[in-house]
C-alpha cells in the first residue's frame, strides 16, 4: 500500500491530539508515515508508534524551524519526490495550512483546507468540508499532483493500532528562498493545565459580559468542573482579559467540541464562525435578544455571575 | 515606498451564504458584495505605512465583472489607484489558481511591499498570502499583529498558536495582517468624492499574461464534486433565570450526559 505522509504537530515532542487523529485516518487510506520536524523526537516516538506510524521521517535540523513555514514545505516536497506518497495529511492549524499551501505550489498539486473527513472512492481521495459555518457540506478532490489535505482537529476519534515507527533520518539542503523570513525571537505564552482549545470535548468561553480579567475565574471554575478548555471572544481578548490564543472565531480558533458554553457573549457573526459546528451549544446572556440565542440548544437569559457559579456548584454536588 | 494591497469582494458576512447548485461556486448574485472585512485592516496598514514613510498605495482586486465595491472602498479610504482583474475565465479558480492569477498581476506592477488580509470570510482558506509568497519567491510575513518598516528591512510580530514570533526580512515582502493590528478608518466625505476621480485599470486575463488553462473551474488543481445544504439547527430551549437557572442548566447537561 502507498504511503500516506502525516505531518506531526507537536510542541518539543509533545504530540498534539490532531496528529493521532490524522494517523488514525491515514490507516484507512494507506500506510501511515509520520514526518517529525524539530526537536523532541524521543518524547514523541512512542505515541507515533502507538497510533500506527509504520515509519517516521525525522528531521531535526534547527534551521527547519528557524524561518517562517517555507523550510517545512521544502522538506515535505523532497519527501514527496522520494517516497511518492498517495497523499499528504497536515493538521488544519494556521501554520499547517500555510505549509500545505506552499507545498502545493512546489509540487504543482492541489490542496484542500479544513477537511472534516476523507475517504477513498475507488483510487480517488474525496474530502468532506463543512462550509459557511456548517450550513453546507461539500465534497471535493484534488485533480492534479499529490493530494495535500489539511484536516480539522477533532474530526476523527483517535484509535491506537501499534506499528513499528521505523525511524528514517531525513534532511534537506534549504534554498535561499526558504530562508527569507527569519524568526528572531519566539515568545511562548505559558499554557496552563487545561486541555487545548481545539482538542477539548468541552469548551467554555467568556465574552465582554465577564467584565474583567479577574472575573474570568468564574469561567475557569466551571471549566475545571467539566474538564473543559477556556475560550474568549475578541472583545475579551482585546480588553486584555485573556490571551489571544484563546480567541474563538473567524480570526481565532475554530472549535468543534461536543459542548460549547458561551457566557456573556453576544454571538457576532465573526464569533459564530469559530464555534457554530459544535455539537451542543449553550449560552448564558442577560439580553434575551442576543443573537447567540439563535443557535443554542439551551439558553439561559440571566446574569452569568449568578447562573455560572450555581451551575459549577451543582455539578460538583452531583459528582 | 510602493505598496500593493490585495482586497477580495465577498458576500455580506451576515447574509445567508450558499453555493450555486449549478456551478458549485459561491452564489454571489443573491447577496450584496462588499470588501472582505479583514482587508480593511490591510488597507489601513498600507495607508499608515505610506503616510509614515512616503509613497504610493495601489489596490488590486480579482473578481467577477461588476464586483467593484471592494476596491472602491479602498480608494475611498485613501488608496491612490486600483487594478481590477476580471475575466470570465477566472470564475471558479481555487486558491492555487487564484494565487497564480494574482502573482501575474503583481508582475505588471512595481512594489516594495504586498499586504493582504489573513483570511477571506467566504472561503476562509487563509492560504493565499503564503501561496503568493511562494510564487513570488518573497519573504512570507503572515498573521502580522504589528509591522515595522525600516528602510530596506521589515519586522513583524507573527501571531501563532503558542504566542508570537518576531520575524525579520528584507524588502520586498508579502505581509498578511490580523484584525488586532489597527483600527480601519471610515472614508470621509472628501475621500468618497476624491475616489471617483482616482485611476482604475481594468485587466483581463490576457492583459496580465495569465494562461487561462491554469485558472477557473477547469484549470484548477482541485474540484468541488457536490454540495448539500445541511438542515438548520432545531430551535433550542430558552429559559429565564428565576433563581435556579444554574441548577436547570445542570439538569439539561445531565440529559446530554455531560454531568
Ligand atoms: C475582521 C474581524 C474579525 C473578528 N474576529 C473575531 C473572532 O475571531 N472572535 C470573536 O469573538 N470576535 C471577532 N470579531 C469581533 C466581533 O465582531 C464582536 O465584536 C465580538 O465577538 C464581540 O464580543 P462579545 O460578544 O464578547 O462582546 P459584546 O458583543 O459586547 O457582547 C457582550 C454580551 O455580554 C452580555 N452580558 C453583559 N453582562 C452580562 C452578564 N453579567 N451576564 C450575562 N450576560 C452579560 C451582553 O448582553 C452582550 O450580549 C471580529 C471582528 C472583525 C471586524
Ligand atoms: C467554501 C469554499 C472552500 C474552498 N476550499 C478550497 C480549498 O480547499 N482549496 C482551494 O485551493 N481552494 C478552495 N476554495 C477556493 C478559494 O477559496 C478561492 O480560490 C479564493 O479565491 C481564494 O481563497 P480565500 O478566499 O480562501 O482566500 P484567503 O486565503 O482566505 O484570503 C486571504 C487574503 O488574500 C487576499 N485575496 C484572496 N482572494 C483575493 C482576490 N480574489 N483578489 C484579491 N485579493 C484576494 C485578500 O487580501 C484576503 O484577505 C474554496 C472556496 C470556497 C467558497
Amino acid at each position: 500500500m502507498a504511503e500516506i505522509l502525516v505531518l506531526v504537530d507537536h510542541a518539543d515532542g509533545a504530540v498534539k491530539k490532531v496528529t493521532l487523529e490524522l494517523l488514525t485516518k491515514a490507516r484507512e487510506l494507506g500506510t501511515p508515515a509520520a514526518v517529525f520536524i524539530g526537536s523532541g523526537y524521543d518524547e514523541a516516538k512512542d505515541k507515533l508508534a502507538e497510533y500506527g506510524a509504520a515509519k517516521v521521517y525525522v528531521a531535526q535540523d534547527p534551521e527547519l524551524t528557524g524561518y517562517v513555514v517555507a523550510p517545512k514545505a521544502e522538506l515535505l516536497a523532497k519527501l514527496i519526490a522520494e517516497a511518492q506518497p498517495a497523499a499528504v495529511l497536515v493538521p488544519a492549524t494556521a501554520e499547517g495550512k500555510e505549509v500545505a499551501g506552499r507545498l502545493a505550489i512546489k509540487t504543482d498539486s492541489g490542496v484542500i483546507t479544513d477537511a472534516g473527513d476523507l475517504r477513498l472512492d475507488g483510487d480517488r481521495l474525496v474530502a468532506e468540508q463543512s462550509i459557511f459555518g456548517g450550513s453546507s457540506i461539500v465534497h471535493s478532490a484534488v485533480t492534479t499532483g499529490t493530494p495535500i489535505i489539511t484536516m480539522r482537529p477533532n474530526s476523527t476519534p483517535p484509535a491506537a493500532a501499534p506499528a513499528a515507527a521505523e525511524r528514517v533520518e531525513v534532511s534537506v539542503e534549504l534554498s535561499d528562498a526558504a530562508k527569507l523570513a527569519k524568526v528572531v525571537n519566539r515568545v511562548v505564552v505559558p499554557k496552563g493545565d487545561r486541555p487545548e482549545l481545539t482538542e477539548a470535548a468541552v469548551v467554555i468561553s467568556g465574552g465582554r459580559g465577564v467584565g474583567s480579567a479577574e472575573n474570568f475565574s468564574v469561567i475557569e471554575a466551571l471549566a475545571d468542573q467539566l474538564g473543559a478548555a477556556v475560550g474568549a471572544s475578541r472583545a475579551a481578548v482585546d480588553s486584555g482579559w485573556y490571551p489571544h490564543q484563546s480567541q474563538v472565531g473567524q480570526t481565532g480558533k475554530t472549535v468543534s467540541p461536543q459542548l460549547y458554553i458561551a457566557a456573556g457573549i453576544s454571538g457576532a457573526i465573526q464569533h459564530r464562525a469559530g464555534m457554530q459546528t459544535s455539537k451542543t451549544i449553550v449560552a448564558v446572556n442577560k439580553d434575551p435578544e442576543a443573537p447567540i440565542f439563535e443557535l443554542v440548544d439551551y439558553g439561559v437569559v440571566g446574569d452569568l455571575f449568578k447562573v455560572i457559579p450555581q451551575l459549577t456548584e451543582e455539578i460538583a454536588k452531583r459528582k | 515606498m510602493k505598496i500593493v494591497v490585495l482586497v477580495k469582494q465577498v458576500p455580506d458576512t451576515w447574509a445567508e451564504k450558499r453555493l450555486d447548485p449549478d456551478t458549485l461556486t459561491v452564489d454571489r448574485a443573491s447577496v450584496d458584495g462588499l470588501i472582505n472585512e479583514m482587508d480593511e485592516f490591510a488597507v489601513e496598514e498600507a495607508l499608515q505605512l505610506a503616510e509614515k514613510h512616503g509613497g504610493e498605495v495601489t489596490v488590486v482586486c480579482m473578481g467577477p465583472e461588476g464586483a467593484t465595491d471592494a476596491y472602491k472602498k479602498a480608494l475611498q479610504m485613501g488608496v491612490d489607484k486600483a487594478v481590477f482583474l476580471t475575466d470570465p475565465a477566472l470564475a471558479g479558480s481555487d486558491a492555487v489558481g487564484t494565487s497564480y492569477a494574482l502573482a501575474q498581476v503583481l508582475g505588471t506592477l512595481e512594489y516594495d511591499l504586498v499586504i493582504l488580509g489573513s483570511e477571506a470570510s467566504d472561503a476562509r482558506t487563509s492560504i493565499v498570502p503564503a501561496l503568493l509568497a511562494e510564487r513570488l519567491g518573497l519573504p512570507q510575513l503572515t498573521f502580522a499583529s504589528k509591522v515595522e518598516v525600516d528602510g530596506t528591512s521589515i519586522k513583524i510580530n507573527r501571531q501563532t498558536d503558542y504566542g508570537h514570533d518576531v520575524v525579520e526580512a528584507g524588502l520586498p515582502a508579502v505581509v498578511s495582517v490580523v484584525e488586532k493590528i489597527n483600527e480601519p478608518r471610515y472614508p470621509s466625505f472628501k475621500g468618497i468624492m476624491a475616489a471617483k476621480k482616482k485611476p482604475v485599470q481594468t485587466l483581463d486575463a490576457a492583459a496580465a499574461a495569465i494562461d487561462t488553462a491554469r485558472v477557473g473551474a477547469v484549470g484548477s488543481w482541485s474540484k468541488v464534486l457536490d454540495a448539500t445544504v445541511t438542515p438548520p439547527r432545531s430551535k433550542g430551549t430558552i429559559v429565564t433565570d428565576e433563581g435556579s437557572g444554574g441548577v436547570e442548566l445542570a439538569d439539561f447537561l445531565a440529559t446530554k450526559k455531560f454531568v
